[in-house]
Parts: C-alpha cells; sequence; structure tokens
C-alpha cells in the first residue's frame, strides 16, 4: 500500500519512529504481539483495535494512523473474522506471506489453546460467579478502549464537514439502521472515487 | 472424513460471514445444527457463552470448541484453519492488489472515502457493546474509571482490561 511500510532496505529499529520511516517488524516480533493481542481480544474483534493501534501504530511504530485505517476498511469489507483479516494484512505489508503466517499463528493461538484448555472445563468456569463479575466489569471499560480508538484514528482522518458526515452517516447506518460493515465501506470507497472534494489533498496521505 | 467436512464446514462459515464474529453465529447455526446436525442448539449457546467469555476473535472460539466437541483436539485445529482459510487468501489477494496500485490516484480518493467511514464503524461498535455493558449505576461508574485511566493516566489498554476485570470480579459478585 503505502511506500512508508517496511521494506527489506529499512534500517533495523524496533522502536517508533516519527519521521523516519517504519520501524522494521521481525517475523517474530510479528508473532509475539498478535499472540498477546489475541490474548487479550475478549468479547469480539472491535476489542482489539484499540490494543493493535497501542501496540503496531504507538508503540512499535510498525504502520502510521492512516495506513492503519486504511487495514481497518479492508479487514472490514472482507469476509471473516476482525482481527484475523487484521493481522494477516498487518503481517503481509510488514513482511510479506510469512509475515501473515506469523501474525496469524499468533492471532489464533491463544484462542486455540485456551478453547481447547477450557472445552473440558466448561461447565465449572462458566457458572462461576467471580469470572461473570469479572466480565461484567471488562464490558464498560470496552467501552471506553473502542471510544478512545475512535477518537485516535478519528483526529487525521475527519479533517472537514464532508468527512464528518461520511463518518456519522456510517455510525448511523451500521449501529442504528444495521446495515452491514462492508456494504458501508464499499459505498463509501465509490463516494471517495466519484468525488474529488472530500479532502484539501484529494485523499493523499497526509 | 470428519475432519474434511469439518473443515469444509467452517470454510463455508468464513466465506459467508461479513462484518466480524456475531455475524458469524446465525451461519454457523444453519451449518452447523440444521445443515449437518452436528450439535443441539442448547450446546450451541453454550459455545456462544464460551467464546464471549474466552479472548480471541468469537469466530475463531466456535470453530475451535465445535471441532473439539466433534473430533478432539484435531478437530478443532481442523476447524480452526478452515474459518480462516478464506480470510487469509481474500486479505493477502487483496493486500497484494493494493501494493500494485499504491501510487495510483483512484485508491487514493477510494481511501479518501473509505477512512471517514471507518472511524463511524468504529464509533458504531463502542454503541453495539454500551447496549449490553453500561446497564446500570455501577457499569457506568466502572466505565468512568475506565475512562480516566485510558485518558488521563495513559495506562496500557491491556492494564485497564485486567484491572476492571478484578474490580468487577469484587464488585459485581
Amino acid at each position: 500500500m503505502d511506500s512508508r511500510f517496511a521494506t527489506d532496505s529499512e534500517p533495523s529499529e524496533n522502536h517508533r519512529s516519527e519521521t523516519g520511516g517504519p520501524a522494521r517488524a521481525s517475523v517474530a516480533a510479528l508473532f509475539w504481539t498478535f499472540f498477546r493481542i489475541g490474548a487479550f481480544t475478549i468479547g469480539g474483534g472491535y476489542v482489539m483495535v484499540p490494543l493493535i493501534q497501542r501496540d503496531i501504530v504507538e508503540r512499535r511504530g510498525w504502520i502510521d494512523r492512516d495506513s492503519f485505517v486504511d487495514v481497518l476498511a479492508i479487514a472490514q469489507t472482507a469476509p471473516g473474522p476482525l482481527a484475523v483479516n487484521t493481522a494477516v494484512y498487518v503481517g503481509y505489508m510488514l513482511r510479506g506471506i510469512w509475515g501473515a503466517m506469523a501474525s496469524l499463528a499468533g492471532c489464533i493461538l491463544p484462542s486455540i489453546i485456551i478453547i481447547l484448555v477450557v472445552a473440558a472445563l466448561f461447565d465449572q468456569i462458566s457458572s462461576s460467579s467471580y469470572v461473570q463479575a469479572a466480565f461484567a466489569g471488562i464490558r464498560p471499560a470496552v467501552v471506553v478502549l473502542i471510544v478512545s480508538a475512535a477518537i485516535k484514528i478519528g483526529r487525521p482522518v475527519v479533517r472537514s464537514r464532508v468527512e464528518l458526515a461520511l463518518a456519522a452517516m456510517a455510525m448511523v447506518l451500521v449501529a442504528f439502521v444495521r446495515i452491514s460493515p462492508a456494504l458501508v465501506v464499499t459505498a463509501a470507497a465509490i463516494y471517495g472515487l466519484l468525488s474529488r472534494s472530500i479532502s484539501g489533498n484529494g485523499g493523499k496521505d497526509a | 472424513m470428519i475432519l474434511l467436512n469439518l473443515y469444509l464446514s467452517f470454510a463455508k462459515v468464513g466465506l459467508f460471514t461479513f462484518g466480524g464474529g456475531y455475524a458469524m453465529l446465525p451461519l454457523i447455526e444453519s451449518e452447523i445444527i440444521h445443515g449437518r446436525g452436528w450439535l443441539t442448539v442448547r450446546e450451541f449457546t453454550d459455545i456462544v457463552a464460551i467464546a464471549e467469555v474466552t479472548p480471541g476473535p468469537i469466530a475463531v472460539n466456535s470453530a475451535t470448541f465445535v471441532g473439539y466437541r466433534l473430533a478432539g483436539v484435531l478437530g478443532g485445529i481442523v476447524a480452526t484453519l478452515g474459518v480462516v482459510t478464506p480470510s487469509v487468501v481474500i486479505i493477502l489477494a487483496l493486500a497484494m492488489l493494493a501494493k500494485r496500485f499504491e501510487n495510483s490516484t483512484g485508491l487514493a480518493r477510494v481511501k479518501s472515502g473509505m477512512r471517514p467511514a471507518v472511524v463511524g464503524l468504529i464509533a458504531a461498535a463502542a454503541l453495539t457493546v454500551a447496549r449490553v455493558a453500561l446497564v446500570d449505576l455501577k457499569s457506568i461508574m466502572m466505565a468512568a474509571m475506565a475512562a480516566l485511566l485510558v485518558f488521563k493516566v495513559k495506562l496500557d489498554p491491556i492494564l485497564v482490561l485486567a484491572i476492571s476485570g478484578l474490580l468487577g470480579a469484587i464488585i459485581f459478585s
């Protein structure tokens, strides 16, 4: 996608680099990053958005915010779990096919291990009042984390009234009218293609 | 044979699910319960519950769980591979396509339309979760505390989740 994604010629640096291109992502680092994210994504893919943004965009500096939004757009338009789609795309962008496979493995391994362990003990776990209470406590925090992700992602993206209107419309269509996110993203993409006036720079990366 | 059928059934579920894990549940229901007769509705409800209280994408959790119930550990792994196969193929194809057209103004315009919409979708997700998460005064106060930790203390999201879980276990039990 964007030329500033890590390539083999980038200097090896595992920290954010605001000015000079992205940090280099090793296949192992991709695996562990997505393993960590997979282990803490409770209650569906959107919980992963703030976690992945924090790790991949802010802490590691592997991709910039605008590109992260593009990744989310494609992850939501394609079929399949959002977390899996995002992991595969980010992995591919940074390290090609092996990066994609490492991210995928990292993302789904915690689920597989945990489910296989708890499948046998399911009745005890799900009926534990402590477990249920803990999740009642986690859910409000999840709302806050998703809101903070929307703000962080939205700030550089929503700069004009047209963009604000597009974002608001997408929210209403998905949250209240229950239109599929894939349809909304596709419609917005077509609108962007046909319109020249969405943002001052013609949609180029800032 | 059961392994091949598991793989194919979950590949079908993965292929036709748009818009995240919850959208996948009705598909699993029609394919696995009514189509294959592999599970009862009661077992399916258990699976949804377990997928909700364990980490990881709900689709992946459900696939592992159903596969394990039907064919043990290998079944769990095969069903999970089935559910992610369509995603992997389609995403890789899209990523290669995007790389090829990375400098086109057409793609730049497409992105300029998609980006604000994605922000809207994330906000919509917050609303959806809020409906089931913010149900009483206690849960709203938990959200306020989390907001303080996220926006003021700037704590790591994973720590915020861990603290909220611990507090929840104390407050809500």
